[in-house]
């Protein structure tokens, strides 16, 4: 079987599942991609992530692992003999947990307030600057967080930077003049056949973020 | 050999810190227990985790970790004894599911919050804590003693703190959350726990928690 026994249930627009397309293909495996409709959910998500109904789900043999870091934290562990997405020193994965950490626990609140305020809302816009800017100090002068090597944090981080233009047009923000050293890191990135492959085009997903806005009301 | 220099930088009530505390107790790892007054943060505390001001904070041989999972998981991968979580991959995905979800359900929006809340908030808040609770239960049923059998894991610390700050708030909020004949798995695993040898004596005394979580409920009411 061409997939491996592997199936990857997600939505085109979700940073999270990108997230895991970005792993699976750095450690080059095979899988079967299933796009779902979150406004019609299938049987099938609905059985393998009954708690949460969310996507990105894993299924490797049946058996399905839910929540992006955690996913790719499975495959990182199943798929071990090249490639390794956390470094093997423990206070280094430490470091790397902690700032993938960070990410979910500030960015993304900080990223939906500002796709759902108008422009003039200043506060929110600033708070994810805000955010950013630890990102970036935390970054440094290495190539990828963490060294010289693309990896876990990397693959945490990269997936937002396809919404970033939305964020911009939407936030009345420029992120690349607010940290510089950030967009490069992510053009850097981009130079990689996982992540390119991975990410959904700014443009489409600006437009899909224009569509939530009507639909909840904010223009 | 490298000299093992441990502190863990705590708040007393603190239940992010306490199962850091089990987790070096478990692991036989000696350690400096520094005090911090989380309501006057010191100078210390706020050079060690900048990004956070947050306990607990563990420093390592001048390596500095902070959050509780990641330090969980540091614990665990530096010192080999007593493993904490699960050898096989599929396993280990799970008790960091479940840890996540009872972090995010139960603890942090869940039972404080129906502690705190009045009227329809606290119908919500309660009839959600409680549905998170059964799917722990369905997790607990069958297992034996703890999450991953006879031996105390990474999921038992992250949930421990029900076992004796959960019936706190219910006292301190009048409320009414884990019902022994509702939950019989949490009920005997709640039990096991607060009688391991590694938390048995190092809870915070019962009626400290009771004046202290008072007090909190009044400042904090929703």
């Amino acid at each position: 079987m061409a997939s491996h026994g592997v199936v990857l249930l997600n939505s085109w627009v979700s940073m999270f599942g990108m997230r895991v397309m970005i792993a699976l293909k750095e450690k080059g495996v095979e899988y079967e991609y299933r796009e779902e409709n979150l406004t019609d959910k299938s049987q099938l998500l609905l059985e393998m992530n009954p708690i949460h109904k969310k996507i990105p789900v894993l299924i490797h043999n049946g058996k399905p692992v839910c929540e992006s870091l955690i996913i790719v934290q499975y495959i990182d562990e199943v798929w071990n003999e090249k490639y390794p997405l956390l470094p093997s020193d423990p206070y280094q994965r430490a470091q790397a947990r902690f700032w993938a950490d960070y990410v979910d626990q500030k960015l993304y609140g900080a990223l939906r307030k500002v796709l759902f305020t108008k422009g003039e809302e200043q506060e929110e816009a600033k708070e994810f600057v805000d955010v950013l800017k630890v990102l970036e100090g935390a970054l440094g002068e290495m190539p990828y967080f963490g060294g010289e090597k693309f990896g876990y944090v990397d693959i945490a981080l990269v997936t937002f930077y396809c919404w970033f233009y939305a964020y911009e047009t939407l936030g009345g923000l420029n992120i690349e003049a607010e940290c510089p050293k950030l967009i490069a890191w992510a053009k850097r990135c981009m130079e990689r056949e996982s992540v390119s492959k991975s990410l959904a085009d700014p443009h489409k997903v600006y437009d899909f973020a224009v569509g939530l806005r009507k639909k909840f009301g904010v223009d | 050999m490298e000299s093992q220099e441990v502190k863990l930088l705590g708040f007393w009530v603190s239940p992010f810190v306490h199962r850091v505390e089990w987790a070096l107790k478990l692991k036989g790892v000696p350690y400096e227990y520094i005090e911090e007054d989380i309501f006057n943060k010191s100078p210390l505390l706020l050079e060690l985790n900048p990004v956070h001001k947050k306990v607990p904070v563990l420093v390592h041989n001048q390596k500095v970790l902070a959050e509780s999972f990641v330090i969980l998981e540091y614990i665990d991968e530096n010192w080999k004894q007593c493993p904490l979580l699960p050898q096989d991959p599929y396993d280990r995905a799970k008790a960091r599911f479940w840890a996540k979800f009872a972090e995010e359900k139960i603890l942090s929006d869940g039972a404080w919050r129906a502690a705190r809340a009045k009227g329809d908030n606290r119908e919500k808040a309660l009839g959600s804590t409680i549905e998170a609770l059964e799917k722990i239960e369905g997790e607990l049923k069958g297992k034996g003693k703890f999450f991953g059998g006879e031996s105390i894991g990474y999921l038992d610390l992250a949930l421990g703190w029900i076992s004796y700050m959960l019936p706190v708030w219910e006292d301190v909020g009048s409320i009414k959350i884990m019902d022994p004949t509702r939950f019989p798995a949490t009920a005997a695993w709640m039990s096991e726990f607060v009688n391991h040898p590694a938390v048995k004596d190092s809870l915070p005394p019962r009626d400290k928690m009771i004046i202290y979580f008072e007090k909190r409920l009044k400042e904090l009411e929703i």
